[in-house]
């Protein structure tokens, strides 16, 4: 069954030649990709790199035969699976490829299972659909590639829901569905952006190790030059629909031609932090906080369920113009340090002092008029802005709402813009008109109205690409060192940790496991966590600039 | 999970006696005296007295209260004011052809609204979508009562295919005249239902086929027909469970006048003779009647939400 024809054993697992797929009419280019031509050998690991919109997804799901075809439809070129053109065979032909043949793991393992439906069950769906295998039969195949793709106790979890697993579990089981029946091609479209990186790790290792042992040829797409510098045997890059450049890891990664290329590689922030001189002497403390605690859920007559203690005893200290990286994986409590000290969430105890008032005591109404001293960024740039509202009423709410006038808001707000790097007169457009950097400019620039003490960002550069990424780095520096700001930096990213915090605090299970500058932290981590997640970090020591320092 | 299950039957008590207050607090809180009222506007005083009397309305409230609920626990509704026979035994005499008309409604109506809406969904924005959401607004327009008698002229009288009015019990007169005389009132009554049921099964539906599973499952090669039904039909399947069980709660409205139109003996006509005759305790014993399969009903969709479901756990 998994036996591949015999002219195709010598010949490239897949063949893209001149692909060719149209956008639907009214878009912002005529073609989604346009001639793009590569292979994927047997046993190798080709990673497509790209930005959001460069065309990599739609690539991958044209092989698939995945796209809508009335709205991409491919016009040109040639996709070969093991010798076979695929391009144009009717669906019927093509489902049964799928799954068999070539098999696809998704970016979000949280939402690409069923959530009604056991995972065992999803993973035997396949060999449902591709074999004559009994049940008992199914049930067999489906354990072992469950122990294969190293999923704890898995008689226990066959039985198991999608959401009672973790992200990397769930990970897990897409990749077992995927290698059930021994593919020729494995298409892993972002496999581990939502991953953790000691579970990316994880997840690369495995993949790499799986693909090593049956030879599959994988298309790996990614957005993450340090991911490539972990995996790839062959790389390609694509920039607005085109491949602009094609060839092997080492060459790539360290001679890299094309200017695009090289930009993309530059902007992936080192893990060697920059020297940070003439910026320290003596300063002004903004924010103090002391032993702060926050246990979600409590037991009781009707809340019945788990206890979780998301902050235990953080105490930190922020002074004017220091950026403070707090660092730490999902559910490590960061991201709820950073609610408590905003008072988005109530803190269960503990004290949040500025300019020696304690704002965790504060009645909502006391509360208020410290609202303005700190304010927050989030993530996603894309739904932090009221899409029915133009950017200026947006940035002037806030100041308005403490009694600043108008037109002072106003002529402030058009200030703030430049300072930003955006025209004045975006403030009459909306957010939808606005990239997802320049949104985030927006949302910098709201902030900044409100004139606070202290900035928290939570994981603000997460939702955007390399490039840009690097861009809202910099400004998020520069708006600290012009306006004295204290800033909380909340990521998950040590990459960009390394390159924007003087400090940073590594947090694990709630509790604060390490701090201190980052130099000496990076350099020489202490708590075996710490030491873990910076081994975990993609391309460590593979990429030049690692090295030698950005 | 079982003890899942009890909580939620034991947490039904005090919603119906929170409604059985209510039904009691109805009669004697309305504006006049109810015992007047009933007797009508030639009463002599005695007559009223009498009625008083029979009602327990002479008693203090806390009394008449404790006496009205120790009897409802004993399963006794009351006694009809004309007729003189226990409102239970009238209930139940007319629960028969109501409890079959609903459940061919409601059974007529799921076979056909589902699939609809889940074609509708599939191919949204093709013919077939715009003609199923056509039907479907106009479903919701056209009152129960001018339907019926569109049924009844076109099928009925012009076709001469089916009985006019009336109604066969299967049990008594046998399956096929029971059939022929519940065709039309079904048909009448399930068009609300099949509109309402097959705009939320094509709304949930289209929202679960841009799921992320439902493009692993594509990936994985499954058809197209095992796409809807076992991963976007079962996702889909809590939205869509919830309006039927309203749909149930609503048809109550829709019985009546059905069953007026076709002249069918259920509890719906039942509701209408008691409001026309101002028969208190019937209207009573049927509001409690009505509530008791209401909270039933929710209880029923409750429970099949955490089958439905694994993610719902309270």
């Amino acid at each position: 069954m998994t036996e591949s024809p015999p002219a195709a054993r010598s010949g490239p697992v897949l063949e893209i030649r001149d692909l060719t797929v149209s956008l639907p009419k009214g878009a912002d280019r005529p073609f989604a990709i346009e001639g793009v031509s590569f292979t994927v050998a047997r046993g190798e690991i080709v990673c497509v790199v790209g930005e959001s919109g460069s065309g990599k997804s739609v690539t991958a799901f044209t092989v698939m035969g995945l796209v809508p075809r009335r709205e991409l439809r491919p016009v040109r070129g040639e996709v070969r699976l093991l010798g076979r053109s695929i391009l144009g065979l009717p669906e019927a032909e093509l489902r049964r490829l799928r799954g068999e043949r070539m098999a696809m793991i998704f970016q979000e393992p949280m939402t690409a299972l069923n959530p009604v439906m056991r995972v065992g069950e999803q993973i035997a769906e396949v060999l449902e659909i591709h074999t004559d295998l009994g049940p008992r039969e199914r049930r067999e195949r489906v354990l072992a590639v469950m122990r294969d793709v190293r999923l704890p106790e898995p008689e226990r979890l066959y039985h198991a829901y999608p959401h009672q697993l973790s992200g990397g579990q769930r990970q897990r089981v897409m990749i077992a569905m995927a290698l059930v029946l021994d593919p020729a091609l494995l298409i892993a479209d972002e496999p581990t952006t939502a991953l953790d990186v000691t579970t990316q790790a994880q997840i690369l290792e495995l993949i790499r190790d799986l693909q090593r042992r049956r030879g599959t040829g994988v298309m790996f797409i990614t957005h993450d030059f340090g991911v490539v510098a972990e995996i790839a045997d062959r790389v390609v890059v694509m920039q607005e629909g085109r491949v602009v450049e094609v060839g092997p890891a080492e060459e790539v990664l360290h001679r890299p031609r094309h200017p695009y290329t090289r930009m993309l590689i530059g902007a992936v922030p080192s893990l060697v932090p920059p020297e940070r001189r003439g910026e320290d002497g003596p300063r002004e403390r903004a924010l103090l906080v002391r032993g702060l605690d926050k246990v979600y859920g409590r037991s009781g007559w009707f809340a019945r369920g788990r206890v979780v203690h998301a902050a235990k005893s953080v105490t930190l200290t922020l002074h004017r113009g220091e950026t403070l990286g707090l660092v730490g994986e999902s559910g490590s409590g960061k991201t709820t340090v950073a609610r408590c000290i905003l008072r988005l969430v109530e803190a269960s105890s503990g004290e949040i002092l500025i300019d020696g008032v304690d704002l965790a005591k504060l009645r909502a109404s006391a509360l208020r008029p410290h609202r303005r001293h700190i304010q927050i960024v989030f993530q996603d740039p894309y739904r932090s802005l009221n899409p029915r509202r133009t950017v200026g009423q947006s940035i002037i709410e806030g100041p308005m709402n403490f009694g600043v006038p108008r037109a002072e808001a106003l002529r402030r707000a058009r200030e703030l813009m430049r300072v930003v790097g955006l025209a004045p007169e975006a403030l009459e457009r909306y957010p939808h008109q606005f990239s997802g950097g320049q949104r985030q400019r927006i949302c910098i620039a709201r902030a900044l109205a409100m004139e606070p003490k202290v900035l928290v960002a939570d994981e603000p550069v997460s939702a955007l690409d390399v490039s840009v990424q690097a861009q809202v780095l910099e400004l998020l520096d520069e708006v600290r060192r012009r306006f004295g700001l204290a800033m909380l930096f909340i990521t998950h990213d040590l990459r960009v940790a390394a390159q924007i915090c003087h400090r940073v605090m590594v947090m694990w299970q709630g509790e604060v496991v390490e701090e201190g500058p980052t130099a000496r932290v990076f350099r020489d981590p202490n708590h075996p966590y710490t030491q873990r997640l910076m081994a975990a970090a993609p391309g460590r020591g593979r990429l030049l600039h690692d090295r030698i320092g950005g | 999970m079982w003890r899942y299950v009890l909580m939620r039957i034991v947490a039904t008590v005090p919603v119906m006696g929170v409604v059985a207050v209510f039904v009691f607090l109805m009669l004697r809180l309305a504006p006049g005296d109810p015992a007047a009222v009933i007797a009508g506007d030639y009463a002599t005083a005695e007559d009223v007295a009498r009625i008083r009397e029979q009602l327990g309305l002479d008693q203090p409230i806390p009394v008449q209260f404790a006496r009205w609920i120790g009897q409802l626990l004993q399963g006794d509704l009351g006694t009809s004011i004309f007729t003189n026979l226990p409102v239970t035994t009238l209930i139940a005499q007319r629960l028969e052809p109501t409890l079959l008309l609903s459940l061919t409604t409601i059974t007529f109506a799921i076979l056909v609204a589902v699939p609809l809406g889940t074609l509708a969904a599939w191919r949204a924005g093709s013919l077939l979508d715009r003609v199923v959401m056509l039907f479907s607004v106009a479903g919701f327009s056209v009152p129960v009562f001018v339907l019926g008698y569109i049924f009844i002229y076109v099928l009925a009288m012009w076709l001469g295919w089916l009985p006019v009015q009336g109604y066969k019990s299967p049990f008594v007169d046998g399956l096929v005249p029971f059939l022929q005389h519940i065709t039309l009132p079904t048909l009448t009554l399930s068009v609300i239902f099949i509109a309402l049921i097959a705009r939320m099964t094509r709304a949930a539906v289209m929202e679960v086929l841009a799921e992320d599973y439902v493009r692993t499952a594509r990936a994985k090669g499954q058809s197209e027909l095992k796409v809807l039904v076992r991963h976007a039909l079962r996702n889909a399947a809590v939205p869509i469970v919830t309006v039927i069980g309203l749909g149930i709660a609503l048809l109550i409205g829709g019985v009546v006048v059905t069953e007026s139109v076709y002249n069918i003996p259920g509890v719906g006509r039942l509701v209408l003779d008691a409001v026309l005759a101002r028969d208190y305790p019937i209207i009573q014993g049927l509001i409690l009647f009505f509530s008791f399969i209401y909270i039933l009903i929710n209880l029923v969709v409750d429970l099949l939400y955490t089958f439905l479901d694994p993610r719902i756990r309270y």
